[in-house]
């Protein structure tokens, strides 16, 4: 058993659900007792999708588990098809289905009906939602294709003076921004000749399933989703795939230059340049004089391994952030950012236990958070800046605007959002330099954010407050020597703790910490303004 | 306003053939489009202030409860998810060793928690984990800090706000026995806001009934013994199971309409008054004044949905009250109402009320009912978040029914917010210049 307070993922027949709700015609019926079927409200809530997601549930009751539960799925299974007529269904179980042990795909084929029927394995006791949703859709790419793979594998015609073909694989219902992004990359691609044949699974109907083997070659948008079937079509049909996500400048650069290399077009002398990318603009905006406060700010990273590895690289070349810390929270792709992390120098966290992530981000006292909507709420309440690159994510990061994450505009919408919670170069400075003016102090927050969004940081702001007014009232402590000393234990003298809100609060809740330990570990039970500065020394060293 | 048909509030149980009382119920079998019982987690913890709640369940429990309220709570949540594993299915790992090693966990982090509830799930149930006996052992072993109850909010046998139910029973089930010669002394059983049952409490000492507690408390140790001398007056529709555990104490019921609207709330406050033998005259003059004041805020709304048809999908229980508040308080019309489960008994009340030949179904069968409401086409369609915006696409007015129960609805100072309620999404839709 596993103590779990939050999830980054759901199950595995959510990850299948977001397959069925992305593709047109195709219907999901899931054996699931009641109660299951609060996954509706993530797309119609959360996505604000305008209709019910294409799913029947059995939802079954305990006085049912006496009686025949696989009756009850047949009968579910043949009023879906008879009231939604879809080209093609797909079954499958939820947790408690599975226990049951029905055989969902045996009795759906018992039915025989005239359409092809794709029976999912989603084992919810080992798995989650990403693994359900790449399974979902390698086992739909199979089902959909497994006769023309049977023939013989023909050499693929060359193309001639045809514009290359390529499919996008990989956006689902309830991902995050892939409505914007397939968009932002057709958009791309059309700019350097190249066609897209089949957007899949999102709006792809079964027909477009079919024909995915015409194209040229692959686009992996989502490796997370789309990377098995990649894999099965590369295998069976010699389609190559391009696997570089274009998020950030230079992965976009690197994408066409990929791009045209396997669609056989030329590359520039030095490969793509930014003259590629109409308008393109976070590179100068991250060069303007302005971005210079950005320099070095400590960033932490967390969500799916893609958008981490993306984003790590954006923040460390694209922005020169500092890059405090990266994680993520698949496993099966824990690969990538462990090696993204040791190229940056740091320690990679694999974890889906938030309260892990949470203290390491308390531990490592980042100046920006970039994450998921956990990340989110996690530096909210630590009032750090954050900023949110990865699914799962909530309602308010569907945005109506056009908002992708790749391409030239997904990197000018990530310039933007990154910096936006952070307080402008300026401003910072001056807040420094005059920590007492009444209107104008870090509590009140970036003066271009909401009043709400007030950045009065929990760990070190509120925390301080209650302390600073105590340390002010109460009679100056003299210096206590005690050989070893709980950091917790140790005090601090009113001048010390007014001189501490003097330091800039992004720094001043490492700055608490090491000069506690530091008087901890020289056994003085009073900090002094002495204990302080002796402290800032020992640790610039 | 006041065409109210009066009631003897004090008779114990309307008489057969009185509006709804016996009329037929259409039951459905098929799929139910509805939350399971641990989603009342989602208001229970906020409300019990020591009390936690572990469910031992599946990775799909944990992703309902963060899910299902449609926001995140993410201070610090009193309620966790302990996620059965492959290795715990395969007898790899002892679950209840795994289970008291989670709980030590968990204490060890919130030493605070005086009252953990286990609650079983669908997994929990299908593998027959017993969690009475862990609760048992667990209690044992963080005696005397921690009391360790266990219920199930489980899919397969509870239907979202019978969670609360099964809840409730648990801690009316674990109270203490009361001397047959103690005093009599009111209970009132249902979850409320803090506001609503601060109002209830004023406004029943002010009636004259001193002795009053709500179950379930605002802390684990707040409740009295229960005995015959408890009478008890349930504030939820839905609470099937805690008064099967109160009558086994041997606390008489108080039968009522539900505290919804003006009238639900007069009657209801009457109804308590009477059972305590205090004079009707009294009750219409303590309560003057606030009845007064809800009637004057209905009075208002009124004009907005007199005549309009509403739907009610199941979700709550709370749909026949409901029901009976927008047709007699709101001059509306029910094309049909839902509910899960149909408690007749204690439902007798609202069901004398409701207007003879009001369509009840019982039950869901969600494709062929969203088929009549469609055919229908209702003014306002009450229904699940699954379903809202779905039907909103095609141009129905809808209410989702969870705010039903995430607003304080219930007392004279809240019947204008509850019909208000119904009232927003036909205001919002003439503003937008909506045509359905």
């Amino acid at each position: 058993m596993k103590l779990a307070v939050w999830t980054y993922e759901g199950p595995p027949h959510v990850g299948a659900m977001r397959i069925a709700t992305a593709m047109k015609g195709v219907h999901f019926v899931l054996h699931a007792p009641q109660g299951d079927t609060y996954a509706d409200l993530l797309f119609t809530m959360i996505e604000r999708r305008d209709r019910r997601p294409p799913v029947t549930y059995t939802t079954f009751q305990a006085r049912d588990l006496g009686g025949d539960t696989a009756e009850l799925f047949k009968t579910a299974v043949q009023n879906a098809y008879a009231r939604y007529k879809p080209d093609a269904l797909l079954v499958g179980a939820s947790c408690t289905a599975e226990l049951i042990q029905d055989d969902p795909g045996g009795l759906a084929d018992a039915l025989a009906l005239p359409i092809p029927v794709v029976a999912l394995e989603l084992p919810s006791y080992q798995k989650k939602e990403n693994w359900g949703a790449a399974e979902t859709f390698y086992q739909i790419v199979r089902a959909l294709n497994g006769a023309t793979a049977a023939e013989p594998k023909a050499a693929r015609a060359p193309r001639g003076d045809r514009r290359p073909v390529c499919n996008l694989l990989g956006p689902t219902a309830l991902g995050f921004r892939h409505r914007d992004d397939i968009t932002e990359v057709t958009k791309l691609l059309a700019s350097i000749g190249v066609d897209v044949g089949v957007v899949a699974p999102l709006g792809a109907g079964v027909d477009d399933i079919r024909r995915l083997s015409d194209a040229d070659f692959n686009i992996v948008l989502y490796p997370e989703i789309a990377a098995p079937a990649a894999d099965w079509l590369k295998r069976t049909f010699g389609q190559p795939f391009v696997s570089i996500v274009p998020i950030g400048a230079g992965a976009t650069r690197d994408f066409i230059t990929k791009v045209r290399e396997v669609a056989g077009l030329p590359n520039g002398v030095d490969s793509a340049a930014d003259d590629d990318l109409a308008g393109l603009r976070a590179p100068w905006y991250a060069r303007s004089i302005d971005s210079t406060y950005l320099t070095g700010k400590r960033v932490f990273i967390f969500g799916d391994a893609t958008h981490v590895v993306a984003a790590a690289r954006i923040a460390s070349t694209e922005l020169g952030f500092e890059v405090a810390g990266i994680g993520t929270y698949t496993r099966e792709h824990a690969r990538d950012v462990r090696a993204a992390a040791t190229a940056l120098g740091v320690e990679a966290l694999i974890t889906d236990d938030y309260l892990e992530v949470e203290a390491r981000i308390i531990a490592l006292q980042p100046e920006l958070v970039l994450g998921t909507q956990m990340e989110r709420h996690i530096a909210k309440r630590l009032g750090i800046p954050s900023a949110v690159i990865s699914a799962p994510v909530h309602v308010q990061d569907y945005p109506a605007r056009y908002a992708p994450q790749m391409g030239a505009e997904g990197a000018n919408v990530i310039f933007d959002t990154w910096v936006h919670p952070l307080m402008m170069g300026l401003e910072e400075h001056l807040i420094t330099l005059f920590k007492d003016d009444f209107e104008f102090h870090e509590g009140s927050g970036a003066s271009h954010l909401h009043a709400s969004a007030k950045a009065a940081p929990a760990t070190t702001e509120t925390a301080d407050a209650p302390r600073a007014e105590a340390a002010a009232t109460r009679p100056e402590p003299e210096q206590i020597r005690i050989d070893a000393l709980d950091p917790a234990l140790v005090r601090w003298s009113a001048d010390a703790e007014a001189e501490l809100r003097k330091i800039p609060f992004f720094v001043r809740g490492r700055a608490r910490r090491n000069t506690e330990t530091f008087a901890a570990s020289r056994g003085f039970g009073v900090i002094t303004l002495e204990t302080l500065y002796d402290a800032k020394a020992h640790y610039s060293r | 306003m006041n065409d109210l048909t009066p009631v003897d509030a004090a008779s114990a149980a309307p008489a057969a053939g009185v509006g709804c009382v016996d009329a037929p119920v259409l039951r459905e079998r098929g799929q139910r489009e509805v939350f399971c019982g641990l989603t009342g987690i989602v208001w229970l913890h906020r409300k019990i202030q020591d009390a936690f709640f572990l469910i031992v369940g599946s990775r799909t429990c944990a992703h309902l409860m963060q899910s299902a309220a449609g926001v995140m709570i993410f201070a610090e949540p009193r309620f966790a998810t302990a996620i059965i594993e492959e290795k715990d299915l395969a007898g790899l790992a002892d679950m209840n060793d795994e289970l008291d090693r989670i709980v030590a966990q968990l204490i060890s982090r919130r030493p605070d928690i005086k009252l953990l509830f286990l609650v079983g799930s669908c997994p929990s149930e299908v593998i027959k984990l017993d969690l009475k006996r862990a609760a048992g052992r667990l209690s044992r072993i963080h005696a005397p800090t921690l009391k360790v109850l266990n219920y199930s909010g489980s899919g397969i046998e509870t239907t979202f706000t019978q969670g609360e139910d099964a809840c409730l029973a648990a801690i009316a089930g674990d109270l203490t026995p009361a001397a047959p010669a103690e005093a009599t002394h009111l209970l009132v059983a249902g979850c409320l806001a803090d506001i609503v049952e601060d109002q209830l409490r004023r406004m029943l000492l002010e009636i004259g009934i001193s002795s009053v507690d709500f179950l379930p408390g605002r802390n684990s140790g707040d409740l009295p013994a229960i005995g015959p001398g408890t009478r008890y007056l349930l504030a939820q529709p839905f609470l099937t199971d805690t008064a099967r555990i109160l009558d086994g104490l041997g606390a008489r019921p108080i039968l009522a309409p539900f505290p919804l609207g003006a009238e639900g709330t007069f009657l209801w406050l009457s109804a308590a008054a009477s059972a305590f033998g205090i004079d009707q005259a009294h009750v219409d003059r303590v309560t003057a004044p606030a009845r007064a004041r809800a009637e004057a805020a209905l009075a208002r709304i009124r004009p907005r949905l007199e005549g309009k048809s509403i739907f009610f999908f199941p979700d709550s229980q709370l749909e026949p009250p409901l029901a009976r508040f927008v047709t007699r308080e709101l001059g509306m019309v029910c094309v049909e109402v839902g509910s899960p489960y149909l408690n007749r008994q204690q439902l007798a009340p609202d069901l004398a009320l409701l207007p003879a030949g009001t369509p009840l179904s019982e039950g869901q069968d969600v494709d062929r009912q969203l088929d009549r409401c469609r055919a229908a086409r209702p003014d306002l369609t009450v229904c699940g978040l699954g379903l809202a915006n779905p039907l909103e696409a095609e141009g129905l007015a809808t209410k989702w029914s969870i705010e039903l129960l995430f607003s304080p609805i219930q007392g004279f100072e809240q019947a204008g917010d509850l019909a208000a309620l119904f009232a927003r999404p036909l205001v919002r839709r003439e503003l937008l210049g909506v045509r359905s």
